[in-house]
């Protein structure tokens, strides 16, 4: 095969199946930023696979679906940010705890609409005048769904944002130093409530992506683990917007060759690899963290009581 | 600042054993009462559903070894988790290792030459062994370089499933099982012995019980229980007691990951008797440990109980499912929720109310020569909003 072509269609697919894992990825930077590690991603992308699928197909709007996705998510998160922050509980058991809830009532609901195609799916688009492009316009700008162009364009925004603005610093005061935020009158709770429901609709948005422009359907479990491999990506690109596209387009082109290459390979060992490419990811990212990876917000995971320290 | 309501909320030192089982019974209950509304979408409303559900599972002989036969998956992996939970560690990768114990008991059974009376404990060893290897690679990776075992645990689960699904569509794909995917049958002695009349496979049952005693043994009597103690209180503390948290955490998983490896063990040869589908072996026992684990709050004797109560909820879901075709996902939402109400409470533990009517705001505050507790501000106004309850001055009144 023609090697530019394979490479083309390579990178083409491994960001349409990497757009989810993008968006899930950049929504949990932003609460992890914040300081609270949201391990419902998984949950709320599923979730919002299902809300998305359910509204577009009952009225026939994508949209009306994608709004029913993100505010899905957005509900589940809340409910997150209320454990986390208000109630200061486990961080790691409420994400689970959201995840097994997610699963379950999406499995529950969706019991009647399994394996139904969506009537009026999202189409994918070309952009104009970038598609045209050499090289970089079949391979990013050509046949993908909006939902890739606007998560291309959110990782930008939100990297401008953290690192550029006020805001950004706002954000990260409250994910570094809660306490010197909390002198300097942040509101270092209202912050983090902020962080977290973000991060809850972009992970609905995600799962909708997957239930009515990458694969128009529903089937339970369809998220397969996406969220999860999502904040892997958040800490894998050290929380960093931009870093994160790369990790998303590194797992996209896992899950394509895992599905390119079904008649070479025996297809479950296959389906292994994007599991298998976290841990080694992360784990060389450990290894190197000494120099370039020095990202993690200091006060992650941690609960922030005035007083206490 | 002027308390808004004539009580105040203060810390409580410390909850008694009472106070922990009623807020968690609470729990419960909240978590019953929430999945009653869903069900009640589904039009399972009437006392009569439920008095069936109750009937099949605790109202009959049959009904009872079933919720035993559940139990014995979540109590066995449920120990192994209070005991990694106790040192730390967020082991959530069960269900990866009690597959991976089912998968090592299987291929003892059909591939190894072993005679009949040792073929069953050599299986229970396999398992345990593989177990234990299965969670060690998560527990290295966080000992040795710092990654986070959430997430690899997890992705190990993964990479179980999928390695299963590979063993029985593939290598080891039964010759007499022509259209399914399950490896050949056990031979006979390698099936575990039933309490007649019911899927109560006795020896695996004892395992647990026994391996429950004996953490709780390890925990409370041995160095090493002092060791993972110390290190789950404080880890700062441990390293200045000479302790090497990174050996003990290895430890703590070999045994956390083979106990859920003797689950996946107890799974094949008691009730299946072959390798299937890892669906099929476990029902998600792996996960729903984690909710016994922490229901016992790390307490290994305490689990025989959790993990009761939670098989009940699995047999119950069966019992749903069969009989008033509520789909079995609710089962999956009720841990959640159980969950959800679980850790939602603990703060509520951790303070008390005190009917303390209003003083005149000129009166001057007495002073206490108890250390500020979390929640109480140096001098801050609790202006962030979270609540204004907490930031009311910690006075001990009455």
């Amino acid at each position: 095969m023609d090697p530019e072509f394979w490479l083309i269609s390579t990178l083409s697919r491994a960001l349409a199946f990497g757009t989810p894992l993008l968006w899930g990825a950049l929504g949990e930077i932003y609460a992890e930023r914040a300081g609270v590690i949201n391990l419902g991603v998984e949950g709320m992308m599923i979730l919002g696979a299902f809300f998305a699928f359910a509204v577009a197909q009952t009225t026939g709007h994508v949209g009306l679906g994608l709004l029913a996705a993100a505010a899905v998510g957005g509900v589940a998160a809340l409910l997150h940010a209320f454990l986390a922050v208000t109630l200061r509980a486990n961080q790691y058991v409420a994400g689970l705890a959201l995840t097994m809830i997610g699963l379950g009532l999406a499995g529950l609901l969706g019991r009647g609409w399994e394996g139904t195609p969506l009537q009026q799916p999202l189409l994918d688009v070309s952009i104009p005048w970038l598609s045209s492009l050499p090289l970089l316009g079949p391979a990013l700008f050509t046949g993908q769904s909006p939902l890739t162009y606007l998560g291309l364009l959110l990782a930008a925004i939100l990297w401008w944002v953290l690192y550029h603005t006020r805001w950004g610093i706002l954000l990260r005061s409250c994910g570094e130093a809660p306490a010197a935020a909390d002198a300097a009158g942040v509101n270092v709770s209202l912050v983090r409530y902020l962080a977290v429901l973000f991060g809850g609709v972009m992970a609905g948005v995600a799962g909708g992506f997957l239930s009515v422009a990458y694969r128009p359907s529903w089937t339970e479990g369809m998220t397969a683990g996406m969220g999860w491999i999502a904040v892997a990506i958040a800490i894998f690109a050290a929380w960093d917007p931009l870093k994160a596209v790369g990790g998303a387009v590194l797992f996209g082109a896992c899950y394509h060759l895992a599905f390119r290459w079904q008649g070479w390979v025996v297809p479950e060992l296959l389906k292994l690899m994007p599991y298998a490419l976290t841990i080694v990811v992360l784990a060389l990212t450990a290894v190197v963290k000494e120099r370039r990876w020095r990202g993690a917000p200091e006060a992650l995971g941690l609960p922030y009581v005035r007083g206490e320290r | 600042m002027r308390p808004l309501f004539p009580f105040r909320i203060e810390v409580r030192p410390q909850p008694s054993t009472s106070m922990v089982i009623g807020v968690s019974l609470l729990a419960i209950l909240a978590a019953f009462l929430v999945s009653g509304l869903i069900l009640q979408a589904y039009g399972m409303s009437s006392v009569r559903d439920y008095g069936v559900v109750l009937q099949e599972t605790l109202g009959s002989p049959q009904g009872i070894a079933e919720v035993v036969r559940k139990t014995i998956p979540l109590l066995l992996a449920g120990v192994g988790l209070a005991l990694a939970f106790r040192a730390q560690f967020w082991n959530i990768g069960a269900e990866g290792q009690l597959l991976a114990g089912a998968v090592a008991a299987a291929g003892v059974a059909l591939f190894a030459p072993i005679p009949a009376p040792w073929l069953l404990p050599c299986m229970f060893v396999a398992g345990f062994v593989a177990g234990s290897l299965w969670g060690s690679l998560p527990t290295l990776l966080k000992v040795k370089v710092g990654v986070n075992e959430v997430i690899t645990s997890l992705m190990m689960n993964y990479m179980a499933l999928y390695s299963v699904q590979w063993l029985i569509y593939g290598p080891w794909k039964g010759k007499s099982m022509r259209g399914f995917a399950y490896t050949d049958p056990f031979p006979q002695a390698a099936w575990l012995p039933l309490i007649p009349g019911t899927r109560v496979h006795w020896p695996t049952l004892i395992v647990g019980l026994t391996l429950a005693l004996g953490i709780t043994f390890l925990l409370s009597r041995t160095r090493l229980g002092y060791e993972v103690r110390v290190l789950g209180l404080n880890p700062e503390a441990a390293r200045y007691a000479g302790i090497d948290g990174a050996r003990v955490t290895l430890l703590v998983m070999l045994i956390s990951g083979g106990a859920a490896g003797l689950a996946g063990v107890g799974e094949v040869a008691g009730i299946h008797h072959k390798l299937l589908g890892p669906t099929q072996i476990s029902l998600g026992y792996g996960y729903t440990a984690i909710i016994v684990a922490w229901l016992a709050r790390g307490n290994p004797l305490a689990i025989i109980l959790t993990s009761l109560l939670v098989g009940f909820i699995f047999a119950s879901g069966d019992v749903a499912k069969v009989a008033l075709r509520i789909p079995v996902q609710i089962v999956e939402v009720l841990n959640g929720l159980i969950l959800v109400f679980l850790i939602g409470s603990e703060r509520l533990l951790s303070y008390r109310v005190r009917w303390a009517p209003a003083s005149p705001p000129s009166l001057p505050r007495p002073s206490t020569s108890r250390p500020l507790p979390p929640g109480e501000g140096e001098g801050g106004d609790g202006g962030d909003g979270t609540s204004d309850l907490q930031h009311t001055p910690d006075v001990e009144r009455l």
